[in-house]
């Protein structure tokens, strides 16, 4: 090991180690980063993202706390994002940064699941793995949906409000969005309170237990190796420790990640518009965030092809339909015995991806 | 930095400069990006107190006659931001103190049945003509404003 080759003279630091090595086992943590091994090949680079998403949701946190000392929801919801924006000292940075790192932390999402589902880290043993991810990628989505209306200023009210039309429109549900989501017939102070409810409170409660689970199932199974390099040799293959070398590139990543968020929310603060007024008529070229632009254009797009109501119902099964495929990859090509089920896998996942890439480039293109 | 790289059985087989410099470098840019990330989080959390001291460098305030006590009497305003007495006594003098109990922050109380001015939390009392200690356990005299009357209003200013 690492330590037993530099034998240290017993300083200060090493003797505190030592006592709480006695009391806490950190020798057999230590033991355990050590034997921790991660495969290093031409793909290794998709490995990061798990955890580039990791320190986006670290930095959400924390910046979320920070706005929380100042954020009132409810009926001074758009005040307190104006005095938190424009009157606290550094209240645009967090602000900024909060915007700009879900942003990032979506997009770092986006990327982590789609090299999992090329890289077919989905198969045998690593299912679950799949599935909370998914789990996971649908919090971080009503996590942006939830936010996105806090400060209550009219992109953030018209997106509101367009977006719960569109399940408001499956029959037999919009009563219910409306007494249970919206709060009412129109987007409100009650809908600010319970999105902050669901933003700060509920959302959290949910997601940090599945992310705990997750990570644990990457601890237990470890990193995957995609198929091409598994067809090697053992002795061809390559890896190395995680601890310390893995850390020392997931932390430069993390650094590069953090530099990131601080340098966009630096030069492109985050604006605030108008304060939310019902009877102002929607801006001109308002559209949803990106990560739900291809639903948008999905929905715009076939509502053309079916006009009326049951375009909108057609477009969200369409969506739906996708949505099921990505949950159900692991069971259509569990492990390498069947080709045929891998490449049913391999080219839906890329149909799905580039019918993402291309809506969403669509969307924006047509606004 | 070249001679201990080369110089194999001349030197110490790990030369302590290097790393040491290495790892004080580390340390150094570590410090100074925590420093940058923790900068704003301070200020920015640091915004009421700052605004509020600011508020409470005052150096007058004026009281208008509606709101003067009655001879015999007291009345509570903020000076700044911190909360003070003003006393109008049965000679009919006036006296004002910062109303915070030099021993734990309590808000005093004026007393002219006891002729005092009175702390509840642990039962400090001051003079109520001089703002000096009477008894209990605060440490210094209450601190005493200038107070100037003019037609009809009251300005309490710093002594």
């Amino acid at each position: 090991m690492a330590t037993s080759s530099y034998p240290a003279p017993e300083s200060p630091l090493r003797s505190v180690y030592r006592w709480a090595d006695e009391r806490l086992g950190l020798a057999d943590l230590a033991a355990f980063a050590a034997h921790k091994r991660v495969p290093q090949h031409a793909h290794s680079f998709w490995y990061y993202w798990g955890g580039i998403s990791l320190l986006f949701f670290v930095v959400q946190l924390l910046t979320g706390i920070l706005l929380l000392v100042y954020y009132r929801p409810g009926k001074e919801a758009f005040e307190s994002v104006r005095q938190i924006t424009y009157d606290n000292d550094f209240g645009w940075l967090i602000r900024s940064a909060h915007s700009w790192s879900a942003n990032l932390m979506v997009f770092a999402l986006f990327v982590h699941l789609f090299s999992v589902l090329f890289m077919k880290a989905y198969r045998k043993p690593r299912e679950f793995g799949w599935w909370s991810g998914l789990g996971l990628l649908s919090l971080v989505m009503l996590f942006g949906f939830s936010g996105y209306l806090l400060p209550m200023d009219q992109l953030a009210y018209f997106a509101t409000k367009v977006g719960l039309q569109i399940p408001g429109m499956i029959p037999g549900i919009s009563g219910m969005v409306e007494d249970l989501v919206r709060g009412g017939p129109q987007v409100g102070e009650a809908t600010v309170q319970r999105f902050f409810a669901l933003h700060v409170v509920i959302l959290p409660l949910v997601f940090l237990p599945l992310l705990g689970f997750h990570l644990y199932l990457v601890q237990k199974h470890g990193n995957a190796v995609p198929p091409g390099e598994a067809r090697k040799p053992a002795a061809e293959r390559r890896t190395i420790p995680f601890f310390p070398n893995f850390l020392a590139q997931d932390l430069a990543m993390w650094l590069i990640a953090l530099n990131v968020v601080t340098i966009l929310a630096t030069l492109f603060p985050w604006d605030l518009g108008k304060m939310a007024d019902p009877l102002a008529p929607a801006p001109l070229g308002i559209h949803p965030e990106w990560y739900f632009m291809s639903q948008f254009q999905l929905l715009k797009v076939v509502g053309v092809i079916v006009p009326g109501f049951g375009g909108e119902i057609a477009g969200m099964g369409l969506f739906g339909a996708a949505t099921l495929f990505l949950a159900a990859i692991p069971l259509i090509d569990p492990d390498s015995r069947f080709g045929r089920r891998a490449k049913i896998a391999a080219w839906g996942g890329a149909l799905v991806m580039i019918g993402m890439i291309v809506l969403t480039v669509w969307g924006y293109a047509a606004l | 930095m070249s001679e201990a790289s080369t110089s194999g059985n001349a030197v110490p087989l790990e030369t302590p400069r290097r790393r040491d410099l290495l790892q004080a470098g580390m340390g150094a840019v570590a410090l100074a990006y925590l420093g940058a990330l923790g900068y704003p989080v301070y200020r920015y959390l640091a915004t009421p107190a700052v605004r509020s001291r600011l508020e409470g460098q005052i150096t007058s305030v004026a009281i208008a006659e509606k709101s003067l006590p009655a001879a015999g009497a007291a009345t509570m305003f903020l000076f700044g931001t911190r909360p003070a007495m003003l006393i109008h006594h049965a000679d009919g003098s006036w006296v004002a103190f910062d109303a915070v109990c030099t021993h734990l922050g309590c808000t005093v109380g004026f007393e002219p049945q006891n002729k005092r001015i009175f702390c509840p939390c642990h039962g400090g009392a001051y003079d109520m003509k001089t703002g000096d200690i009477l008894g209990g356990p605060p440490p210094r005299a209450l601190k005493a404003f200038k107070v100037e009357v003019s037609d009809g209003h009251v300005i309490v200013s710093r002594a």
